[in-house]
């Protein structure tokens, strides 16, 4: 049984990986199969552990009921007037609810873990001192005072209501150079991602499908 | 046999990148199927070597090597399994790693995710750990020595009612154990009852979501596992401490493995990381002379 599984698997990553010489039915076959798979997987997983587990199991079957539980369900029905447009406005509370809690929660969750502690990182501790010798640590020294310039020129260039001219559009530009450097890194990091992806999917052709690595 | 074969195709693939880069000069762009060609060959032959790269370690991994240190046997600590299986060539070894490390140290683990997969994926972890022959002669008992909570939906939700009490989230764990059953949860209630968390993420929900609703609110020592698109978003967090250590993509978790002394997969895979990527910077330079050499050409050919 694995063995059938491996060699599915196998095949429909080598399907996938036909469209780099050109567009041909078997990437359409194996495409289509993954968009219908994941739909598929993506409904039972809901179904399993949203209604199921998380609602009937805890408000319906256990021990001690959790009767909040029930509040999150008919508000989660009402989601469904929206198929009946005469009563469809009645769909707003519930989305009202979801935004309301959401922003309010991330809201603090941003300010204090986003603003605050990485403002206060910024301009606190700019000379670093070696904790052994008591000494400054240029090399970090030097690293604080780069982002606190960093910091600093980027705010200044996503400032729009001065025109960008003189001292002003000089700090901006530097701030472009920090965005454009940030943009590279994060690219960068992004096309590592992508190859350790490759490198898995070789790791299982050549080692699971074909036995070649050991 | 194998890996000699690979390395001599590997110096010719080098070589050949050389005359693709004359032929560039010359005015003969590449076709895009050669390049993926080559990215196949820069990472399919260095595989085939099985051969690994000397590393040095980073500050952030040592720095999550000491945090780790510092955990005494016994200590509790919950692990946060936050990826599926696209990105386990770069978490897994990760997890696989730290398993083998914590069950050998007898550090007490509390599995969960936030992510449907992931605690299938700590389970395939768990069972290539067990594998080791320290681990397995020790007879680890799951729910005492580790426990496997399961998956919850909810994303950061989850988090925030973990600080009151985990039973909450968590009413059995995968075998379908109640929680009040399990030994190892006996005396914990909350994240005030865990001395650490770890948590492998791979997007979100995962460590953005851990740190603001978790270490900033409720105050725990947490350190990360992160792919590497989401690595450079939490170095942030680590410059301010709310991190106390990382573990970014591939080169992370090849470090994380040479400093645990736990050879695994990513440190084959470096190799072929750093092969890949040498062929892209090769490719970008024979990119931009040809975009040079056409626009000199149509430049001259302007009356």
């Amino acid at each position: 049984m694995e063995m059938i599984s491996i060699w599915i698997a196998a095949i429909l990553t080598l399907g996938i990986f036909s469209f780099l010489y050109k567009d041909n039915p078997l990437y359409k076959a194996c495409e289509a199969l993954f968009v219908g798979v994941s739909a598929a997987y993506w409904a039972i997983v809901f179904y399993f552990d949203n209604i199921y587990k998380k609602f009937y199991e805890g408000a319906v079957t256990a021990d001690e009921p959790d009767y909040f539980l029930w509040i999150g369900a008919i508000l989660g029905l009402l989601f469904l007037t929206r198929l009946i447009p005469k009563i469809g406005w009645v769909s707003r509370w519930p989305m009202a609810l979801i935004v309301g809690a959401t922003a309010g929660l991330w809201m603090v969750g941003y300010f204090v873990s986003n603003a605050m502690n990485q403002i206060g990182s910024t301009i606190s501790g700019i000379i670093v001192y070696d904790t052994a010798t008591g000494f400054v640590a240029w090399g970090e020294t030097f690293g604080s005072l780069v982002i606190l310039v960093g910091v600093l020129s980027g705010l200044v260039y996503f400032f729009f209501s001065k025109e960008h001219k003189g001292v002003f559009g000089a700090t901006a530009k530097v701030g472009t150079w920090f965005l454009m450097v940030t943009f590279g890194a994060s690219f960068g990091y992004t096309v590592m991602s992508r190859m350790s992806l490759l490198i898995g999917r070789v790791d299982f052709l050549l080692g699971d499908w074909l036995g070649i690595l050991r | 046999m194998l890996s000699t074969i690979a390395m001599v195709l590997s110096l010719i693939v080098g070589l050949s990148l050389i005359y693709l880069l004359i032929r560039t000069i010359q005015g003969h762009p590449v076709e895009r199927r050669i390049v993926f060609i080559y990215i196949g060959l820069a990472v399919v032959l260095p595989l085939l070597m099985n051969k690994t790269l000397p590393l040095p370690i980073t500050k952030d991994v040592q720095k999550l090597y000491d945090q780790l240190e510092k955990l005494q046997p016994g200590s509790k600590v919950l692990c946060a399994f936050d990826y599926d299986p696209p990105s386990a060539p770069e978490l897994q070894p990760m997890a696989v790693a730290f398993l083998k490390y914590a069950f050998k140290k007898d550090l007490k683990i509390i599995i969960m995710g936030l992510w449907p997969q992931g605690p299938q994926q700590a389970q395939q972890a768990i069972e290539e750990a067990m594998l080791d022959p320290i681990i397995a002669g020790k007879n680890l008992v799951q729910g005492e020595d580790w426990v496997n909570l399961g998956f919850q939906s909810g994303n950061e939700f989850v988090i925030q009612s973990m600080g009151t009490e985990f039973k909450r989230m968590f009413p059995k764990d995968n075998r379908h154990i109640a929680y009040g059953e399990i030994p190892l949860l006996q005396d914990v209630v909350n994240f005030s009852n865990v001395d650490f968390v770890i948590n492998f993420s791979a997007g979100k929900p995962g460590t953005t979501e851990w740190v603001q609703f978790g270490v900033d609110r409720f105050g725990f020592e947490m350190v990360a596992g992160n792919t590497a698109v989401q690595a450079p978003m939490m170095y942030p967090y680590l410059r301010t401490g709310q991190l106390k250590g990382l573990l970014g993509g591939m080169s992370g978790a090849a470090e994380f493995e040479k400093i645990l002394d736990e050879k695994g997969k990513a440190s084959t895979f470096l190799l072929a990381q750093t092969f890949a990527h040498a062929t892209v910077i090769i490719f970008i330079i024979i990119g931009n002379l040809a975009f040079f050499s056409s626009r000199k050409k149509k430049m001259a050919g302007t009356p």
